[in-house]
């Protein structure tokens, strides 16, 4: 596991940490009731539940979009990153433009900002589309610049919204292993929001399971394959049988 | 051969549609009406030579065309710097978008005409007249749809607008407003149009210094000078036409790169 931890670093204070947390919409609505764990730096923790059991709420309460109703939440947000469900590209932008607009909103010089945006984008492999917009992009590359323009921000912690949910199974999974290649790079502290189970236990090193709502935490798995991973380990034993187990705990949910 | 076969679709159908309509027009004027009664519908080449191509016909037309432009125009600019004002309040607060909308409506459900006694009250019988009336027709469609296309900017992007702390200021220039610019053109388009329609409008009730094109429609017809008359009515029509044709090459260039108008 030590894969998990940061190595020599030992144990410095999680990047989100969240205790008894619980949300209650003004209508009524209970969200979440008692979430409590921890995501580190260099680990990939993912959420899966079934729709509608406020994984998406949790995120919302992470990046402080949303305020929880009680409980604590330790989230370091000063660089967070956050790829949404949809890309929420700009359509008036190109795609340059769009993945420079974080650096723009807080002011980096242009320099910087250029910078910034060209790395981001050879490490999605957005090059030579840098001047389309929008409109002339795939649901695969407009998630890509998505990807980019968080990058931009050099996230120390990367909230993801089951990004990946409305683009095709191959795009899936060559987002999947993008996303996997920059979290390897970066050693961020990722929290990852889905309904695939597989894609849950492909990319993380810890998958959670949630109830139905109200949202709760009612299973827990330490994945262990070694990063990089592969269609091999995709498709290895060991790894249908995680799956089948969580899918288990999430029938039961 | 590919722009000959578009030329076939899209602009032959119109072509052959106005060669119909010039062939009822002299079907009317030469079979069905008597020669005392034919200045009710003068024969289309009478419109032309005692019209539109008689110089001191065309420069007088021209004249009045051109102080009915200003007189749109001036009421366009007027209404876009009031609609926009009013519809980026409205954007901003709930409250005063539920505060100012039913007097919006209102203002649409009130017929100018009955307005005509106070505009002459307040503004007299001469341009300023005319150019109130301008506004008052084309505020509304700018005022509604500037605020449609403020309010069109996605959840999404509001949050992540949010998460990095943007303005007020800042969300609005970089991205409720150009989220705006489709709808603010197609706004613009029908305002446009209906400023020229004000324009004409204003004259009939408003006559004094300046003439107007509408004026001279309604001296032409108290004149019985129907080529005339014609000529004073292809003109503002072609002002018109002028006027939706601009707007729509302007949202082309601006919006046509990344939207999706048509």
């Amino acid at each position: 596991m030590s894969h998990t931890r940061g190595g020599a670093e030992g144990e410095p204070a999680p990047a989100m940490s969240f205790r008894n947390v619980s949300m209650t919409f003004p209508d009524g609505t209970e969200a979440l009731k008692d979430v409590t764990f921890d995501v580190r730096r260099g680990e990939f923790v993912s959420v899966v539940g079934p729709s509608g059991c406020g994984k998406s709420t949790l995120l919302r309460i992470a990046s402080g979009l949303t305020q929880k109703s009680s409980g604590d939440v330790r989230v370091s947000r000063e660089n967070i990153g956050y790829v949404f469900q949809d890309a929420t590209l700009l359509e008036w932008r190109t795609t340059f433009q769009n993945v420079t607009l974080l650096c723009e909103l807080h002011g980096y010089p242009k320099a910087r900002q250029y910078e910034l945006a060209r790395k981001a984008i050879e490490l999605v492999g957005l090059q030579g589309f840098e001047h389309h917009y929008p409109k002339a992009l795939s649901g695969g590359m407009k998630m890509r610049v998505s990807l980019a323009r968080t990058l931009t921000m050099q996230p120390s912690i990367f909230l993801f919204d089951e990004p990946f949910g409305a683009v095709d199974e191959i795009t899936r999974e060559h987002l999947n292993d993008e996303t996997q290649r920059l979290f390897q790079k970066e050693r961020f502290a990722g929290l990852f929001i889905t309904h695939s189970i597989s894609e849950a236990v492909y990319m993380s090193t810890k998958v959670y399971v949630m109830s139905a709502r109200p949202g709760r935490i009612i299973a827990e798995f330490d994945v262990p394959y070694a990063y990089p991973r592969t269609q091999e380990t995709r498709y290895g034993p060991d790894f249908g049988q995680l799956c089948a187990r969580i899918s288990e705990k999430l029938r039961a949910a | 051969m590919s722009t000959l076969s578009s030329f076939k679709r899209n602009i032959l159908p119109g072509i052959v549609f106005g060669v119909f309509i010039l062939a009822v027009w002299y079907f009317i004027s030469y079979v069905m009406l008597e020669p005392s009664k034919r200045f009710l519908l003068v024969p289309p080449h009478d419109v032309w030579t005692s019209g539109l191509a008689n110089p001191a016909v065309l420069m007088v037309l021209l004249d009045s065309l051109w102080s009915s432009t200003r007189v749109a125009v001036i009421g366009l600019l007027i209404s876009t710097a009031i609609g926009f004002s009013i519809a980026i309040l409205m954007s901003q607060t709930p409250l005063i978008e539920r505060a100012l909308f039913p007097y919006m409506v209102a203002l649409q459900a009130v017929p100018i005409l009955a307005l005509v006694p106070l505009i002459s009250f307040w503004a007299g019988f001469g341009q300023t007249s005319r150019i109130i009336v301008c506004v008052l027709i084309s505020l509304f469609p700018i005022i509604v749809n500037t605020l449609f296309g403020l309010q069109s900017a996605k959840a999404g992007a509001h949050d992540l607008f949010t998460l990095h702390n943007a303005s007020r200021w800042v969300r609005l220039r970089k991205l409720m407003f150009p989220a705006a610019l489709p709808a603010i053109f197609a706004g613009l388009r029908i305002s446009a149009g209906l400023s020229v329609v004000g324009a004409i409008v204003g004259d009939f009730f408003f006559a004094r210094g300046e003439v107007g094109i509408g004026q001279m429609i309604r001296q032409y017809s108290s004149e019985l000078a129907g080529a005339e008359l014609f000529a004073a009515i292809i003109l503002s029509s072609a002002l018109g036409v002028s006027v939706f044709l601009i707007f729509g090459w302007m949202s082309k260039f601006f919006v046509g790169k990344w939207a999706d108008t048509q």
